[in-house]
């Protein structure tokens, strides 16, 4: 699996490992909770080995995180967040499968 | 060329599932094809009452699980990807997923149904930022917030009442003077102080698109025809489902809301094509019902087979 080329962000290294981050960054926001979120879990680990090298990929724990997805106004998870240069530049809210989901990245990155 | 199999299974909720597990213990070897809402609509459901067998009620997630475990215990095969094309016409049924193409002699269509939305551009625009399909994925961001739900079905009155665990008002807004709602799930609704129902009112517009969060909605009353405008934080849409039919179109007999159409038991307008569960239920719309034709269709696709040898 390509889970170990999934990082964890927190509240505390978001600006940190998102935000200043030099390669793009996809943001899955989820939780234990939401069973979306446990769904879209396989595609974002495939999507972080397609595009290894030129994107970075990580999931924020919106339970344990809360200020995070209140700070970019996230209200129904689940949300993936592309951030370039510290700026978003896609959101995809809900479930998306990964064909769709490449497309979109494709452009960014 | 590979050997084509004896049967796939589209989607993989409790009507594709039943599907697999009578299939599996019928020596059929299924391939369960998930799609995008793995174990379909049970997953996004909290306690449910009304499945036989479970005294105290079982989480959907939760059955689902245990459908899906039984039916790989038989032997059924499971593959976590999304269908992108069928050809139902050739001999054996050419069916594609993102990774790769598979060939079956019977296919089972158990694709359920999504949630309709209200089809409001404001609705769309600010989906994710308040207004939500998904009490359970969603009902957490809106803690002491006031909420509506639209909808008079049994999913619209249970989020309703999951949503009060959050929210310190849920306004339940119904076009008509009734609930559709099992009577059990209406007197748990009438009963809690935070729910407030709107009777024949129709929601018209989701404010604020340009600050990108919900701040109200503008209603008409039906009857008066008055329009006014109530504060919510949250709009929860649950005004029922459209089946997930759009794959097919053109290759099978729809009705004309997009619902596949059967006859003598699960058989579809094509011949090895059998279908199940909330894609060819437009009446009763059960976790039951849908497990039972599940059954049904797993016994017609074995009839199906035997008679092509």
């Amino acid at each position: 699996m390509a889970s170990d080329k999934i990082q964890t962000f927190t509240d505390a290294t978001f600006a940190d490992s998102v935000e200043k981050a030099t390669t793009p960054v996809l943001v899955d926001f989820w939780a234990e909770w939401c069973a979306p979120c446990k769904r879209l879990g396989p595609t974002v680990d495939a999507l972080a080995a397609e595009f290894q090298g030129r994107m970075s990929v990580g999931k924020l724990n919106v339970d344990e995180n809360p200020m995070t997805p209140t700070r970019f106004g996230i209200r129904g998870i689940p949300t993936l967040l592309l951030f370039k240069g510290g700026q978003i530049v896609e959101s995809v809210v809900g479930l998306v499968g990964k064909d769709e989901l490449k497309r979109i990245i494709e452009k960014h990155v | 060329m590979t050997e084509p199999r004896e049967v796939i299974i589209v989607g993989s909720g409790p009507a594709g599932l039943t599907a697999a597990l009578y299939a599996a213990r019928g020596s059929l070897r299924p391939l369960v094809i998930e799609g995008l809402e793995s174990g379909g609509q049970l997953m996004l459901t909290t306690a449910i009452e009304n499945f036989p067998g479970f005294r105290d009620g079982i989480m959907g997630p939760e059955l689902m699980g245990e459908m899906q475990a039984q039916a790989e215990r038989f032997g059924a095969e499971l593959l976590q990807e999304e269908v992108t094309s069928v050809d139902l016409r050739s001999q054996p049924i050419r069916v594609r997923t993102s990774g790769q193409e598979h060939l079956t002699r019977a296919l089972i269509i158990a694709t359920g149904a999504s949630a309709r939305l209200l089809g409001l551009p404001s609705e769309r625009t600010l989906m994710g930022r308040g207004v939500s399909t998904c009490a359970t994925c969603d009902g957490y961001f809106f803690r002491d917030c006031e909420i509506a739900v639209v909808g008079g079905g049994d999913t619209a009155v249970e989020e309703a009442i999951y949503l009060t665990k959050f929210a310190s008002k849920v306004t339940l807004i119904h076009r008509r003077d009734q609930l559709r709602a099992s009577k059990v799930m209406q007197e748990k609704a009438f009963a809690n102080p935070k729910i407030t129902l709107r009777w024949n009112t129709l929601v018209e517009e989701v404010k604020d698109v340009d600050k990108g969060e919900v701040s109200r909605l503008v209603l008409r009353d039906k009857v008066t025809g008055e329009a006014s405008e109530l504060p919510v934080q949250a709009l929860f849409v649950a005004i029922g489902h459209t089946p997930n039919t759009s794959l097919f179109a053109g290759q099978i007999e729809m009705d004309g809301d997009g619902y596949l159409v059967t006859r003598g038991g699960t058989k579809t307008s094509v011949p090895g094509v059998f279908a199940c569960g909330d894609v060819q239920d437009r009446v009763y719309r059960q976790a039951i019902t849908a497990a039972g034709s599940g059954c049904m269709a797993a016994i017609d696709a074995e009839h199906y087979l035997e008679s092509l040898k």
